[in-house]
């Protein structure tokens, strides 16, 4: 009783993706549809849902989220009560480049607030904004497990490590004129990161192409693999 | 420190380039366990996680085997994997998934199996796409190889992996919200009973373990519960991986076995304080540990059960050393300042309380401190954890109250004449309460 591995583990209905999200590429349709399939129930598919939304729209917009209601069967009432609990959903519109600095314990003790600041000037946008150019969303925030490597900066959620504050500045510079497509871990650690966590390991091959987590079945990855 | 073996991290150590693949992991006996766990019948296996005593690495130092023990035979029943670090300090799940996520799936098959259960979640915080990618990779592999879906290996069984990434929040880390989350709600804790192992995912029996728990399987099966039982001190065995960060020379993750001190972890370990300073103060184990100090606790051994008694708790193995020069009501600002961030907002308790506190120590550190805020800073305390005991007495729903009261108790036990000359020195100005 072989079962492939693609038979769907959902109960209940077949969702009818592409009436519900007739503009979403055909990539992300399959996406969805895959994903539709990973859960017991189709609501546990609201998540990943809410990614690809907002990869597909930039952030999440209204229509998105109810277009993602109605692919999980539920009331656009309850995905805006996940959508508003989980800060990596973004409602307002976000810059190319999620700029995350990261300000707590192990990091405040290392500097974080200094590289914030500089990001924050470089960047030109005050924390929690964007700046006008709308190239740059900068944030401050708690904790990316990246502490023995303090401070720590993620771009578009790819990490860079043991970050001082000319080398933020350095990395906004870059990010403007370089502009990458792609936004790698390891390219910008060699470039603007310092003490790490840990040995990496070999070289990434995967980035970001959004300011979404660049994690496949949800959407956006770049990069030869 | 005695010879142990390297179980969680001598794969990536010895194979820098390649431990995260599936070629690398077989070459070096991966998935050999796996046939051997399916041949034997699963409370065999599960008997062998009972015999190794290990007790969970995701904080409450629970043990595995006995939590297995109360999973209720209703069916389907699921297993769910706690990869959602965020707790300030701790970056060793990290690691794992990145580095050697066969290990992990292979420990997740083995126990499903153990389990009875058809389908595991390894649930990876948001911020984690680079370890996500990895794992979800090596379970594509896994499935190809026939690791994974239907029949594994001609046994009969089948077990599908759904990975499953958070979205930034740090609440969903604590089990119950954790199935919230994944069942498409907000990653709010649920009140327990009915625990888990009962009523959990779906309403179904659900077991919870953390990353670092479920990697040490394929070991425990091909060598024995009692072998793992052997490795280390008494109620501590095994081998586990500390995050060491702060004002220390050699910040990183370490794997060792418990019972040294705490004097050999920060010097020995983490080759002593930066820049020649002297230690002040250290987190034992994640910020929602009360802080230990060098005159009472550096002579205490590394173990769960000496770190309870002392009055703290090794929790998710995250070290936090601080130096002479720390600003302690800074420091527990912003440790408060997280938490207060963090609180899911279900209970009052924790989140007005962890707001208050907030405001509170912000306002000292800028001056305008008052004499009587200390007490008021206790009294918050008490009403988020009545008792101010140790281990917290619980009002709310989860610990995550309780634990934003840890720094600011330890900042008043161990330098109350630092914040009391504090806000001394400030201007005392009676402005707003808070603010
Ligand atoms: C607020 C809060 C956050 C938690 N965060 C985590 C976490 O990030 N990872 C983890 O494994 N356990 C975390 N826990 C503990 C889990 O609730 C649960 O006890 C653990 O995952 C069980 O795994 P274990 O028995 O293998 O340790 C957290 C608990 C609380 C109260
Ligand atoms: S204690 Fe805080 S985080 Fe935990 S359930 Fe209550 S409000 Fe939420
Ligand atoms: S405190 Fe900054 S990464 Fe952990």
């Amino acid at each position: 009783m072989t079962r492939p591995m693609t038979q769907p583990m959902t109960q209940g209905t077949t969702v009818a993706i592409d009436k519900i999200v007739p503009g979403w590429s055909a990539p992300n349709r399959e996406r969805a549809r895959w994903l539709l399939e990973r859960y017991p129930q189709r609501r546990s598919a609201l998540m990943p849902l809410l990614y690809l939304a907002q990869l597909e729209h930039g952030h999440l917009t209204d229509e998105a989220q109810r277009q993602v209601a109605e692919l999980t069967g539920l009331t656009a009432a309850q995905v805006l009560a996940v959508s508003s609990f989980y800060t990596m959903y973004k409602r307002d519109h976000v810059g190319r480049y999620l700029i995350s600095v990261c300000t707590s314990i192990s990091c405040y003790l290392l500097g974080g607030d200094d590289v914030l600041e500089a990001v924050e000037i470089q960047a030109g946008a005050h924390d929690g904004e964007t700046s006008p150019d709308g190239l740059f969303t900068v944030e401050h925030v708690e904790c990316l497990g990246a502490c023995g490597g303090a401070p720590a900066v993620q771009v578009n959620y790819e990490m860079i490590e043991g970050v001082r504050p000319e080398k933020a500045r350095g990395l906004c510079d870059w990010l403007r004129t370089a502009s990458p497509q792609v936004v790698f871990g390891d390219e910008m650690q060699a470039l603007f990161g310092g003490q790490r966590s840990f040995d990496w390991g070999p070289s990434e091959t995967e980035g970001a192409i959004a300011p979404v987590p660049a994690f496949g079945p949800y959407g956006s990855v770049g990069g030869s693999s | 420190m005695t010879d142990f073996p390297r179980i969680l991290t001598r794969l990536m150590t010895e194979h820098p380039s390649d431990s995260h693949t599936m070629a690398r992991y077989e070459d070096s006996g991966g998935y050999q366990a796996l046939r051997h766990g399916l041949a034997m019948a699963p409370a065999d296996v599960a008997a062998v996680i009972k015999a190794s005593n290990i007790r969970g690495r995701g904080g409450a130092g629970f043990p595995t085997g006995v939590k297995w023990g109360f999973l209720a035979p209703a069916t389907p029943r699921y297993l769910v994997i706690n990869g959602d670090e965020s707790e300030p300090g701790t970056f060793k799940d990290r690691q794992l998934l990145e580095r050697d996520p066969h290990a992990l799936i292979e420990g997740v098959i083995l126990s499903a199996y153990a389990l009875g259960c058809n389908h595991a979640f390894i649930y990876i915080r948001g911020e984690y796409p680079k370890p996500a990618r990895r794992v979800q990779h090596a379970v594509d592999d896994a499935y190809a190889a026939g690791y994974l879906g239907g029949d594994i290996l001609g046994s009969g069984f089948d077990v599908e992996v759904t990975v499953h990434l958070g979205a930034g929040a740090y609440i969903c880390g604590e089990e119950t919200a954790m199935l919230n989350s994944l069942e498409g709600l907000r990653g709010e804790p649920r009140i327990k009973p009915p625990f888990p192992a009962v009523q959990g995912l779906y309403a179904k029996p659900t077991i919870v373990n953390n990353v670092e728990t479920i990697a040490n399987v394929p070991w425990m099966v091909r060598n024995g519960g009692g072998a793992y039982a052997a490795i280390g001190p008494q109620g501590s065995s095994g081998t586990r991986l500390f995050s060491l960060s702060g004002h220390v020379n050699r910040p990183g993750n370490y794997e060792i076995v418990m019972g040294m001190t705490w004097g050999e972890f920060i010097e020995d370990l983490g080759g002593g304080v930066r820049n020649g300073r002297a230690l002040k103060t250290w987190i034992p184990g994640g910020a929602s540990a009360p802080w230990f100090v060098p005159d009472e606790h550096l002579h205490l051994p590394v173990t769960i059960d000496d770190t309870g008694k002392a009055g703290s708790m090794l929790g998710s193995g995250a070290v936090v050393v601080m130096d002479e020069t720390t600003n302690v009501v800074a420091a527990a600002h912003r440790m408060v300042r997280f938490f207060a961030h963090e609180s899911c907002g279900l209970c009052t308790p924790c989140r007005e309380g962890c707001d208050w506190l907030e405001r509170m120590l912000w306002r000292i550190l800028n001056g305008h401190g008052r004499p009587y805020d200390l007490e008021m800073l206790l009294d918050v305390c008490d009403n988020i954890s009545p008792g101010l005991r140790w281990p917290p007495a619980q009002t709310t729903i989860c610990p995550l109250g309780p634990s934003a009261v840890q720094p600011v108790r330890s900042i008043l036990t161990w330098f109350r004449d630092e914040v009391e000359a504090m806000i001394g020195a400030g201007r005392g100005v009676e402005g707003a309460l808070v603010g």
